[in-house]
């Protein structure tokens, strides 16, 4: 911006010459203001982690101005009068008088409930976001995993946060956390009797989990959250497949005033929705459940949603119990309390690696993956997401099993059947819609788009009336990138040499998978298709090295 | 290293469609060669609306906000503050409706209006700022690992393996300290899991009323009733463990399977006093009071997990996730004719655990 279009208000040229006078920051923060934000619906679902956990960060000190994280036992003679005269530990006392005794202490509980929930669901929204897309990919491998370990901060998190008032509900939960712990082979009473300072209940475990639930479990989260934040503005965000968005830019708009303003609407957007749902939607209301008691229990006890998982997937497995060299292993907890989420996180993890190492591929990324061009990456996100569903369903087994008449037997039966065989469909569907809808963008390039006007020929044949395809619209469907296919295994060089890297079992597992990964329908376009994307001025695709070979006959090229 | 990148800093920002920016001498810091934008949007009646509903919004949340104090002053709650009769469950709730929808309007007013102002008011700029390598210059990447290497040859590191591995062994059990410290957040488990403060002659009296049970209090059949050990009924760490059910029979209804005792094979025959069983009320899975009884099939059900047992068959389990049956409590009539422990459990209760065996 020139001196002459815009005037300079003294406030900035005194204020922040004072400021510049001592910190040199203008030449920064220029850049600061300039930094362009990508603009994409999606690209928010990260940011609703973020305000949410700021809105987590106020409410909860807050919170803890007025909560007593003790175990001692008091008579309760409050405004609660249905309480009246029942002995419950103070924490609970503590979280009714914050409920009834406190103006607005109700509405701040709440807030702060609906906020952890609306953290984990925008955690898990903006992962899946990131997986489809592949943001993940080189050079955002560690900021994915930063991400990992965030989700599984905040599932802890919440877990010791809504266990914390000491009611029924949240103490069903300790206890059946302290049952999975001690089942665990070797360390598993250890853990359980460190955990809880000998036998449960004890009166440790509330003053424990308040200070790894107010400072050391935050603390690791904003700290992981601020290298998330840095890491992300140091490799420039990721930008959707769009006309004159290269591999070599990025394209948007500046921080300053576009994004400032947006991300101020959006924070005050989810605080206020936060606001209503705590107004409106009552959540965990522990003076319904009573305080703990550890020979009582409601039906329907289902934890928070993101808990629902660990849940379901100890409802749903069958009572494996074996006796190994004398100890007793009980797998039919074990397994459901290690594996699902071992998986999705391992899994989720390894991931990016698994993918170049299927793929060869060890380009730079900036422009996001359409879903579509990469089938088997959008096929196994299906898959997981299915079977995350199932279990997280089964976890409210009674209550599925109640409201819609079916024999609580049953729904576990299904469930049982359905973790292993409707996530093997919903790969093999995904994959196939994957390449379908990559077959119609080869077909529009082609063809162009059908306008919906039949036309007739003078010799009576009926043609569909097409259009070309727009520059924009031609620049999604090329920004298509194509793996080159590894060397079969048995592959070998002119000199009669196989490559190094397909050789042995390992080899021949990577030869599957790439054959995987690189089934895909070809694109014909112009010479522009194939690349980096179009208008970048780069037409080629980058050579891996590798002297390519057919993708194999089950991968269908399509000419048109 | 002090190579400075003036080229990045200032930023190669440019309005697409635009030409790009002539190179600049270095050091100066600044020379933006992109057009001014246009600052004032092209309908300007347009604007001027939305600048009266941005407004609006801003106005609105500002009464919002002023509405939440003056609810928080004028809505007590607490029976210590509200006029007395009144019901603080109400007061709470309206106290609950008044601050939470006025602190509701405020925040989406201000939202809606940040969102109006944004996209309706500020022309819509796009700019493309450049990426470049992430990757440092082959020669800085060389530089940094020469002065690395060398700085690790002048401190003598890599020469002397000697100091090298004894500090290596010196800051070990420094390391461990921290894990050692952690050792008394709890006693070792020892034995207690095996053992519940059970034992002969200790008599079970009810959960709720305290009341110690004869037989004939348990007339009906069918019915389940939760006891507790007497005098422990504050001893919450006793009761996780300890907590009982028991049922009551018609003769003959009950079979009697095997249960075995460390590896001996014991009658339970002689562990039920008038047809009525005590079963451990802790799931064998991991560890919910199960605490629900289907009197027509004498199934005892988990409402945590599902796990279901079969009373009138040792409380078998008939289905879900839990590995053995509940274990049974022997019975006994004390001298006064109330029911009463005849010993503590013959195996662990709860959950399975590594040392159970």
């Amino acid at each position: 911006m020139s001196d002459d279009a815009v005037k300079i208000p003294p406030a900035v040229s005194g204020v922040g010459g004072w400021l510049d006078d001592r910190f040199h920051g203008a030449r920064g923060v220029r850049v600061l203001m300039r930094k362009v934000f990508p603009d994409h619906w999606s690209f928010m679902l990260g940011e609703i982690a973020l305000w949410s956990f700021v809105i987590l960060l106020l409410t909860g000190t807050y919170l803890a101005l007025f909560f007593d994280p003790s175990a001692a036992p008091v008579v309760y003679h409050g405004s609660y009068t249905k309480l009246d005269g029942i002995t419950m530990s103070q924490a609970y006392q503590s979280t009714l008088n914050i409920s009834f005794d406190i103006r607005g202490g109700l509405l701040m509980r709440q807030i702060h409930h609906w906020a952890a929930i609306m953290f984990m669901v925008a955690i898990m929204a903006h992962m899946l976001r990131v997986f489809f897309t592949g943001a993940y990919r080189k050079p955002r491998e560690v900021n994915w995993l930063i991400g990992i370990v965030l989700f599984t901060m905040g599932l802890l998190e919440g877990l010791f946060g809504y266990s914390l008032p000491d009611d029924q509900l949240s103490g069903a939960g300790l206890r059946i956390t302290e049952g999975v712990l001690q089942s665990l082979p070797i360390v598993g009473t250890y853990g359980a009797y460190f955990l809880f300072g000998g036998e449960f209940p004890g009166t440790a475990i509330i003053p424990r989990m308040y200070i790894l639930h107010v400072f050391l479990i935050p603390g690791l989260i904003l700290a992981l959250i601020t290298a998330h934040l840095f890491i992300m503005f140091h490799q420039k965000h990721t930008q959707m497949p769009a006309l004159g968005n290269t591999e070599k830019n990025v394209v948007g708009a500046p921080f300053w005033p576009y994004f400032l303003l947006k991300g101020q609407a959006w924070f005050f957007f989810i605080f206020g929705v936060l606001v209503v749902l705590a107004t409106f939607a009552q959540v965990n209301p522990i003076w319904l459940y009573g305080p703990y008691t550890p020979l009582a229990i409601s039906s329907a006890s289902q934890p928070d949603f993101y808990m629902g998982i660990l849940e379901g997937s100890l409802r749903m497995m069958p009572a494996w119990e074996i006796n190994f060299l004398g100890h007793t292993l009980p797998l039919g907890v074990i397994i459901p309390a290690l594996v699902p989420l071992g998986l999705l996180f391992t899994g989720a993890a390894l991931w990016p690696f698994f993918e170049q190492w299927a793929t060869g591929d060890k380009r730079f990324h900036h422009i996001n993956d359409r879903p579509r061009n990469a089938p088997v990456r959008t096929g196994v996100g299906v898959a997981v997401v299915i079977a995350y569903g199932v279990m997280w369903l089964e976890g409210a087994n009674d209550v599925i099993a109640d409201k819609f008449d079916i024999p609580l037997y049953t729904v576990t039966w299904i469930s049982r059947v359905a973790v292993f065989v409707l996530p093997a469909i919903g790969y093999f569907a995904t994959k196939r819609i994957c390449l379908a809808l990559q077959r119609k963008d080869a077909d529009m390039l082609t063809h162009g788009v059908e306008i919906g006007i039949i036309r007739q020929l003078p010799d009576g044949a009926f043609v569909e009336e097409e259009r070309p395809l727009t520059e924009e619209e031609r620049a999604v469907i090329e920004s298509k990138q194509v793996y080159e296919a590894l060397p079969a295994p048995d592959q070998a060089d002119v000199n009669g040499v196989p490559a190094p890297a397909s050789r042995g079992p390992l080899g021949a597992a990577r030869a599957i998978a790439n054959r995987a990964f690189t089934e895909t329908i070809a694109v014909e376009t112009n010479g522009h298709g194939n690349g980096y994307g179009h208008g970048n001025g780069h037409g080629a695709v980058e050579e891996t090295g590798h002297a390519a070979v057919g993708a194999g006959p089950d991968a269908p090229e399509e000419e048109h | 290293m002090s190579g400075e990148f003036p080229e990045e800093l200032s930023g190669p920002h440019r309005v697409i469609g635009t030409p790009s920016p002539a190179p600049k001498a270095v050091d100066v810091p600044a020379g933006p060669a992109e057009p001014p934008p246009v600052v004032e949007p092209p309908d300007t009646a347009h604007a001027k609306r939305a600048e009266r509903v941005v407004a609006a919004l801003f106005v609105l949340a500002f009464i919002a906000g002023c509405g939440f104090i003056a609810a928080y002053v004028g809505l007590e709650v607490g029976v210590a503050t509200i006029p007395k009769g009144a019901n603080p469950v109400v007061a709470e709730l309206r106290s609950n409706l008044a601050l939470g929808t006025s602190l509701a309007v405020a925040l989406l007013a201000l939202g809606t209006g940040s969102m109006i102002w944004v996209r309706h008011l500020t022309p819509n700029i796009e700019i493309e700022e450049e990426r470049h390598d992430l990757a440092s210059e082959p020669a800085d990447r060389k530089a940094f690992q020469h002065e690395f290497a060398e700085g690790a040859a002048i401190s003598q590191l890599t020469k002397r393996p000697l100091i090298r591995r004894t500090m290596l062994l010196a800051t070990a059990p420094l390391a461990l300290a921290p894990l050692v410290l952690l050792r008394d957040l709890g006693p070792l488990p020892q034995t207690d899991l095996r053992h519940t403060v059970w034992r002969k002659g200790l008599r079970a009296v009810t959960l709720g009323g305290l009341r110690p049970l004869t037989p004939a209090d348990m007339f009906t059949p069918g019915s389940m009733i939760t006891v507790i050990p007497e005098g422990y009924q504050d001893d919450d760490d006793a009761l996780a463990k300890a907590g009982v059910i028991l049922i009551k029979f018609e003769p003959g209804q009950m079979s009697w399977p095997d249960r075995y005792d460390g590896g001996t094979l014991v009658s339970t025959m002689n562990w039920t006093i008038d047809n009525i069983v005590a079963y451990s009320k802790i799931c064998t899975h991991v560890g919910c009071p199960v605490a629900l009884y289907e009197q027509t099939t004498h199934h005892i059900l988990c409402p945590c997990h599902q796990s279901t047992f079969d009373a009138t068959n040792g409380a078998w389990v008939v289905f879900g996730p839990a590995p053995r049956p509940l274990p049974q409590l022997p019975l006994m009539l004390d001298s006064d004719g109330y029911i009463a422990a005849a010993s503590d459990f013959t195996q662990p209760v709860g959950p399975s655990f590594w040392e159970r065996g």
